[in-house]
């Protein structure tokens, strides 16, 4: 019997610098399920995210991942797409994707230039890109390998309508396939949220 | 995991081949220092051919220093380094691919033309084998431990001048038994036991190296 995917959080506390950012911070993801991290800026919505992707050291309380692959932790579950992008600019579209299929353990797909309407791009170097097709090559990271825990911080910074679309369907796509997301945003995605994490208090 | 590991060597090589940079500023530097060695200690060909080994490795080993600081600082600065830390190939593996790929694009170049350009300070013909032997050898133990000054300032503007203090004495043992190993006289029997000195200890940083960076890098991510 396959385990659905639980992400559970209890008593997270976040600290940056000796600054404590939160504390006391839990949650409870099921599989299919799309958490909004809300709240102003400083609060900690990034770090809560480095935090779930296992980049941030100095933080406590209890993280778990039921059901999913075996042998595997968190943060080699997790798709973690920040502010900075992970793309060369030396390199073309193609060459960025390709490294991280084969970094990432994907399976060769064609269709992962198609993802993000990329396939006129493919052999353009990345630093005649604009920054919203930069972030739509970030963004295609979501699909060259499976990961069933997204973290996205601010996606749709530099998205076109046409692309938030297309972005508000791979995130559907992805929780009608058991997959959880979770997403720190002030503009509206659009995707029904199971929960709101508000951090810090509203101003 | 091999196969993630070759990919990141070879991206690593494809952007080094695109942007340029550190090969040809490090072979710039080795190249003016080559020529102007002769002109500041004079004619005298003896006297240049016997110092002529030792200041050809400095030459070497200061041009990979110069290379040091942008190992992992790029990698560092737009994210990459996030997402392969990520990633369940240990950062340990990572940072000995792009180690090799430091090694295939800069130090082993070096080390391949450096000996040809002795023949500006005058050095034997027949010298020229041993150094090479040598200088391939110690250049993997040169950009192993470089990685070490480079990750650990991988976060930092500036890091070039700190890069040197922390990397120049983890290479004074290259730097005595690979002069020892090439300015031993003709024979080659003579410059065995140098040799193998020099060997283990390119041994030990492939063993040490990417431990240390993996660990520095680690402090970096927060």
């Amino acid at each position: 019997m396959v385990i659905p995917l639980r992400l559970k959080a209890e008593n997270l506390s976040c600290e940056r610098g000796g600054r404590l950012v939160f504390k006391d911070l839990s949650f409870d993801l099921v599989a299919g399920e799309f958490a909004e991290l809300r709240g102003p800026n400083g609060v900690g919505k990034s770090s809560l995210l480095r935090l779930l992707a296992g980049l941030n050291t100095s933080s406590s309380g209890r993280l778990s991942l039921e059901g999913g692959a075996p042998d595997t932790n968190l943060a080699e579950q997790s798709h973690y797409i920040g502010h900075a992008e992970a793309n060369k600019p030396a390199l073309t579209v193609r060459e960025n994707l390709v490294f991280w299929q084969k970094f990432l353990g994907g399976s060769e797909n064609a269709n992962s230039f198609s993802a993000f309407k990329l396939e006129a791009l493919a052999d353009d170097q990345v630093l005649l890109l604009s920054a919203g097709q930069k972030r739509r090559l970030a963004l295609t990271r979501l699909v060259v390998a499976h990961r069933p825990l997204w973290l996205l911080d601010e996606p749709t910074v530099g998205l076109d309508t046409a692309s938030l679309i297309i972005l508000q369907n791979h995130i559907h796509d992805h929780l009608k396939n058991g997959g959880i997301v979770i997403a720190a945003t002030h503009a509206e995605l659009g995707v029904k949220s199971a929960i709101n994490i508000q951090l810090g208090k509203a101003a | 995991m091999f196969q993630q590991a070759l990919a990141l060597t070879t991206r690593d090589v494809a952007l080094a081949r695109r942007q340029g940079g550190g090969l040809g500023a490090a072979f710039g530097f080795i190249l003016s220092v080559m020529v102007l060695i002769p002109l500041a200690i004079g004619p005298d060909q003896i006297l240049l051919s016997k110092l002529a080994p030792g200041l050809m490795w400095l030459a070497l080993l200061l041009s990979v220093l110069l290379t040091a600081d942008r190992m992992f600082q790029q990698d560092f600065e737009d994210g990459s380094l996030d997402v392969m830390a990520m990633a369940k190939l240990p950062l340990e593996i990572v940072t000995l691919a792009k180690v090799l790929a430091h090694w295939f694009t800069v130090s082993l170049p070096l080390a391949i033309i450096t000996p040809p350009l002795g023949l500006l300070m005058s050095i034997d013909v027949g010298q020229l084998p041993i150094l090479l032997v040598s200088m391939v050898i110690g250049s993997l133990a040169l950009s192993l431990l470089a990685a070490v000054g480079g990750a650990v300032t991988a976060g930092l503007r500036r890091g070039g001048l700190l890069v040197s203090l922390l990397v120049l004495p983890l290479y004074i043992p290259v730097l005595i038994f690979g002069v020892a190993a090439s300015s031993a006289n003709l024979s080659p029997s003579s410059s065995t036991p140098a040799l193998t000195v020099l060997c283990a200890i390119t041994l030990m940083s492939l063993v040490i190296s990417p431990w240390a960076c993996a660990a520095a890098l680690k402090a970096y991510l927060r």
